[in-house]
């Protein structure tokens, strides 16, 4: 593999039912490509937070993943509200999720230090009603 | 534990994925929150929750659990069942509630102690 493969997701904002299938996919390809389990499972527990954030605040989005031999990049793009304070949503605990949400079993403000947690390297880049811009990498160990 | 001794101790309906009743577990979570679970489970095997959506199912996927046990007599749409077939995950409903599910099951000795 001496170029990065790359897989591209519409992720629908519209249906929460759905959120999360790009996730399932990335997981399915990573598997057959022998990538090792524990890098799986960080990759596709970050996405998933990521992809269900686009869904609940962002409308949906577009997600983009980079397989190279030594690190596996997720982008996750939208064009959503942007986050106001970005040091707050990084806070365990915190959310703006309406309580709709929060009965569907999401919105409990982990979603972000989820993503950092699971990621080696996470980059939020965020305009006030353009969008946001989430870059994660996982290294392959 | 079998995952056929689970659905024997909680009086559980197993509605998919009957093949798999032989296999271990070793562990279990109880929780409603999907945040939750994706944030502080670490191989644990089942999930026990009164939660139905799709995304039940697909968090069970993500974190690599093998059983889904829904409490309170919660019935799980045919779609969750399609999606926990495609991913050979169990899924079975108990009338027990949350508390006494996970009670039950702890009793019988479904616990990993911390190393």
């Amino acid at each position: 593999m001496s170029e990065a493969l790359h897989f591209h997701f519409n992720v629908d904002g519209e249906n929460f039912t759905s959120a999360g299938e790009a996730s399932v996919q990335v997981k399915k390809k990573l598997r057959q490509l022998g990538m090792p389990p524990e890098t799986i499972r960080c990759v596709s527990i970050a996405m998933y937070e990521g992809e269900i954030n686009m869904v609940i605040h962002a409308g949906g989005g577009n997600a983009d993943v980079y397989v190279n031999e030594d690190e596996i990049v997720i982008v996750l793009e939208d064009h959503g509200p942007g986050i106001p304070n970005v040091e707050l949503a990084m806070q365990e605990g915190y959310s703006t999720a309406p309580e709709t949400i929060r009965s569907l079993g999401f919105g409990a403000g982990m979603g972000l230090p989820n993503m950092k947690r699971y990621t080696d390297d996470m980059k939020i880049d965020t305009v006030i009603g353009t969008g946001t811009t989430i870059t994660m990498k996982v290294y392959v160990k | 534990m079998k995952i056929r001794e689970i659905a024997r101790l909680l009086d559980a309906e197993v509605l998919c994925c009957k093949d798999h009743l032989d296999n271990e577990v070793y562990s279990a979570c109880g929780s409603d929150m999907m945040s939750d679970v994706l944030a502080y489970v670490k191989d644990q095997a089942v999930l026990i929750t009164g939660l139905t959506n799709p995304q039940v199912i697909r968090t069970a996927e993500m974190m690599d659990m093998v059983c889904i046990v829904f409490v309170r007599s919660k019935r799980p749409t045919e779609e969750m069942l399609r999606l926990a077939q495609e991913h050979g995950i169990v899924v079975m409903a108990t009338p027990k509630r949350m508390y006494e599910a996970c009670g039950t099951l702890y009793a019988a000795g479904l616990y990993r102690s911390e190393d």
